[in-house]
Parts: C-alpha cells; structure tokens; sequence
C-alpha cells in the first residue's frame, strides 16, 4: 500500500532515439506528485516507465533504477506484468473495455490476479466505484456497457479499475485532457481522495491543475527537437509555482514560453 | 464605399446563378446518367436472373414425381423424372462444417501470430504466402486433393477406425479416401487464407489504448488477446468465417476432382460417397438433357437460399451484440 518510488539515473530510449535522460527523483507515498512541461518533454514516457509500460512501444528500452520500497521494478528476474499490477495507470482518453460491463470492467483487474467468490467480487466493485465517486450514478445499471457512459464517468470507471486491485500507486497521465470543465473537477476532487491510500503520479498539462491538486511539482524540459528531455527541477508545488530555484521552470510558468 | 457594396451585391445574386449552372453542366449530366444507368442496370439483371432461374426451377420440381427436398436419388434422364437433393444438401452441410471446425481456428491463430506475436520480419512474409495461397485456382487444390491427400489420408483414416471406428461417424471400412471427410479438410485448406487475412486486419485495428488498459491491470500477452483483441474482433472474426463458408458452400472444381460421388447419405464421414450442390451440377451438366439441367437449376436455387440464410444467422450475431461492439467507444 502507498509505496515510496526512488528513480535514480533514469534514461528511456525509442529506438535509438534517446527520449528521457538521466532522471533522478523520489515520489513519497501518500502524496500526489504532478509532471508539466512542453510537449515532447518525455514526462509521459517517464511515467509510463515506472509501470514498465514504456517498453511495450515497440523499440522501447530503459537503462537505470527504480525503486519500489526495496524493490528494483527493472531488477533482473522482475516480471514487468507483475510489477503492472502493483502499480496501476490512469490514460488520457478513457477506455473501458467496450465489449464489457460496468461490473466487469471493475472487475477485470480482479480476475487477471486470482478467483473471487461472487460475493467478494461484489463487495470489491461496490467499494471501488465508491472510491471512485461513481457508485451513486451507475449502481442501477451495472451489467450496462461502460462504454455508454459519458467521457467523464468513463474516466472515473477507469479509476475504479485501477483501484480494485489496491495498487501500491496510481499513475495518470494526463487523465482529464479528454473532459469538460465540470468532469475535470468530479476527478481532481477524487485525485484529493485517492491520495489518502495511494501514491499518486499526475502528468498535465493544465499548470492551474498542477497547483490545484499535487503535493509536489516536477518540471520537465529539453533544450530541442530531438534532444532528450530532463527533469529540470522537483519540488513542494507552492514553491514551484512562487519561487522556482531554476530561471526555465519561471519563465514555463508566467507562460514565457511552451 | 462603393467598391465595398459593389462586391456583396455580387456574391448576393451569384449563389442561384451557380446552381442553375452547375446542373446545366454536361459531365454532371453525363455522370449522372451513367452512374443512374448502372444502378438500374444490375437491378434489372439481378431480376433476370433471379426470374430465369425460378422459372426454369419451377418446371423442373413441377415435373418430379418424388419429393424434390427428401427424395434420396438423382434420376432426370428418364420420364417420369424421380430426384431429391436431401444427399446434396447434407453433403454441402457436413463438409461446410468439418471445413469451418478445421479451418477457423487454425485462421484465428495465424492472424493472431501476424499480428500480435510474430516480430515484423517473420510477420510479413507470413501474410504474404497466405495471401498467396488464396490465388491458388480451385482445379490445382483439386488436382493435389485428388494426387496427395487422398492417398495420404488413408493412413490417418484406419488411425481413426481403430480409436474412433464405435463412434460410427469416424468409422472406415478402407478403400480410397474420397470422402466428404476429406473434401472438408482440402475446403479448409482453400478457405483458411481468405479466413486469416480478414481476421488478421480486424485484429490490427483493435485500438492501442484498448490494449493498453489490458497491459496496464497487468495482462499477460494472452490475457490482452482474451480481454482486449478477441472482443473487439468478434464480429470480424463472424464476417470472416461466413466468407470462408460461403467459398466452402460453393466449391465446385475441387469437390469434384477428390471426392467418389453417390447418392447416399452414409454414417461414416470417412468413407467414400455423398455429393455436394456444386459438384453434382459440374459432373452432370454436360450429360443432362433440358429437363436434368431444369433440376440442376432448381438445386443450385436451394444452395443459394441456403447461403442467404447463413448470411442472415451471421448478420443477426453480429447485430444482437451491437451494443458492445466497441465502436460505440
């Protein structure tokens, strides 16, 4: 539950195209930490690395550590579908899977892991739809196709999906860019929620968002097309949006440029 | 102030001007009438045909003094004309399905393999001699049913007899092996390109973000097949299959040239005997006489409403589970 992530000298290649460099951070638990930056920064790809989602893109690689707690997720001899179920992700668009229930959407994760009573398994999607501020909407129409709800409801039975495993965090990337304004705050007030039981990481690109709902800010940048991008600065998100100690996370913010 | 009124006025009056034009056109006009012609035309062919056939159908089954749908023989040569075509339609059936039982499958897991599990440098040349398999002509699949596989199958078939042989159905009595049995493995050999490639692109156009959320609860690669790939393609999997069946169903050269017709419906599917719609209108149109070919007709007419009826089974399938057919999402 709520595991600390430590990242040290992290680099994720396309190919021979070198997309992130040298990235050190440490995320705490029980907090939510957002990525910004300009497109093409490699904040997304740096998330998708700590689920080892990065290498399913055909000529993805990964040189470096990341630590789970004690754990190493690119230890040799670490199965990267095992450590996927540990560590649960968010996409920009929602997507249930369209040829299943509400129900068994929620429980989709469920049965990859093991077999439940229906019971339990019953218990566990009631408690996860809860967690995910949607049980009120759907629990009429639970063998209904999620893919008839709306774009904001989708989103928030994604999140449902990946809570129900309790994994030891949540990765988001760019959860709401796909919403209207008042889905988007049904989701930022449940990030609030969330955070009391995972560890979460947000990328956006929404900066008032960034201030809005994390804990601590990271900025990305890279110096051009086709250089790597590198974590510029981390920090507590009032200071990153105040006082930034570096000259390019400033002019990000007031807007000066990306 | 004038020259800014002059162009509004202009653009005011022009709009019916160009409408009146453009139709007064010659292409358009042209187009339209070769375009409406064509429409017209296969309607009034496919009416020809379908009334051709009907008719010629119709004196045909008006002058059978046996049952035309369970009547067991095939006698047009002689009066009063006796001829049934219950063997020609368990024979289409039964070699339909052992061809589809074979063959889908086999499909589904060569598309499968080219798209989600070969690396490209296997998968392209993998899709590109099945799609070549497909070019095949018919008569050259007969030719090697008939010179390869009906020798080598006998082998097989005592195999069979000797687990299988009290089930009845897979008994063999020995002899040549030109039996629908075989005949359905040579179709599921000529449907399987047509079955793979089909499925292979419904399989590529499963969107990566479905795939994603598999791969991100944890999947294995077969779980992202089983919860993301396989539901998605469903339908075109469907599609798929009633294409290869629809070949199946109307294989001519191939049934003729492998299998020893008669007009019997035998237990055993392995032994030689029986007979399919398009193979028996191929080995007897040439000999009959008007009143035979009037039969042939009225049975071809059967297989096409049998066709009809295996595309709307397939239809319905397809429609019954709209609602989840992920491109609502």
């Amino acid at each position: 539950m709520a595991k600390r992530i430590d990242v040290s000298g992290l680099t994720a290649y396309y190919g021979t195209h070198k997309a992130i460099e040298d990235i050190s951070m440490t995320v705490e638990p029980r907090s939510v930490t957002a990525f910004i930056g300009p497109s093409g920064c490699g904040k997304s790809t740096f998330l998708r690395t700590l689920n080892r989602m990065h290498e399913v893109t055909p000529g993805g690689r990964v040189e470096g550590k990341v630590m789970l707690d004690d754990e190493n997720l690119y230890g040799s001899g670490v199965d990267p579908v095992s450590v996927r179920r540990t560590v649960g992700m968010v996409f920009q668009r929602p997507n249930p899977f369209p040829t299943m229930s509400i129900f068994e959407n929620v429980a989709a994760g469920l049965k990859l892991n093991g077999s439940y009573r229906k019971s339990e398994l019953e218990a566990i999607v009631e408690k996860s739809l809860k967690g995910a501020n949607l049980w009120n909407e759907v629990k009429d129409r639970l063998n209904k196709p999620g893919a008839g709800l709306s774009g904001g409801q989708q989103q928030r039975l994604c999140i449902a999906r990946a809570i129900a495993v309790e994994p030891d965090v949540l990765l988001m990337d760019e959860p709401c860019s796909a919403l209207d304004p008042i889905s988007t705050l049904a989701i930022e007030d449940l990030i609030g929620e969330l955070k009391e039981r995972f560890t979460i990481v947000i990328v956006t690109h929404n900066m008032q968002q960034a201030a809005r709902v994390s804990d601590r800010t990271a900025f990305f940048n890279l110096a051009g097309v086709g250089q790597p991008g590198k974590l510029i600065e981390i920090d507590e998100t009032e200071r990153i949006f105040s006082n930034p100690s570096v000259q390019a996370t400033e002019d990000y913010i007031s807007g000066r440029f990306g | 102030m004038k020259t800014d009124i002059e162009p509004t006025s202009s653009a005011a009056g022009s709009p019916p001007k160009v409408r009146t034009r453009s139709t007064g056109r010659a292409g358009d006009k042209i187009f339209l009438a070769l375009s409406r012609g064509s429409g017209i035309a296969l309607l009034v062919i496919m009416a020809a045909i379908a009334a051709f056939l009907t008719y010629r159908a119709a004196i045909a089954i008006s002058k059978d003094e046996a049952n035309f749908l369970t009547y067991f023989e095939w006698n047009t040569g002689s009066s009063p004309m006796r001829f049934g075509i219950a063997v020609l339609a368990y024979g289409t059936i039964v070699s339909s399905i052992i061809a589809m039982v074979i063959a889908v499958p086999v499909a589904v897991g060569i598309a499968l393999f080219i798209s989600h599990y070969a690396p490209r440098r296997l998968a392209t040349p993998v899709a590109y001699v099945i799609d070549l398999l497909a070019a095949v002509p018919s008569i050259v699949y007969g030719l090697w049913g008939a010179l390869f596989l009906v020798p080598h199958l006998t082998g097989l078939y005592t195999w069979f007899d000797d687990y299988l042989g009290w089930t009845g159905i897979l008994s063999y009595q020995g002899g040549a092996a030109r039996s629908l049995f075989t005949v359905g493995i040579l179709l599921a050999i000529m449907i399987l390109p047509i079955v793979t490639s089909v499925s292979r692109e419904v399989f590529r156009q499963v969107p990566k973000m479905h795939e994603e959320a598999a791969l991100a609860l944890g999947a294995t690669r077969w779980e992202v097949i089983r919860m993301s790939v396989l539901p998605f393609g469903r339908s075109g999997i469907i599609s798929a299959s009633m294409l290869g069946l629809g070949r199946a169903l109307g294989e001519t050269m191939a049934v003729a040239t492998v299998l020893s017709p008669n007009f019997l419906i035998e237990t055993s599917l392995l032994d030689p005997g029986g007979g399919t719609f398009a193979q028996n209108i191929a080995s007897r149109f040439k000999e009959a006489g008007n009143d035979g070919r009037d039969a042939l007709i009225a049975s071809g007419l059967v297989l096409f409403v049998i066709t009809l009826l295996v595309n709307g089974a397939a239809r319905m399938i397809i429609a019954r589970r709209k609602e989840y057919s992920g491109t609502a999402a």
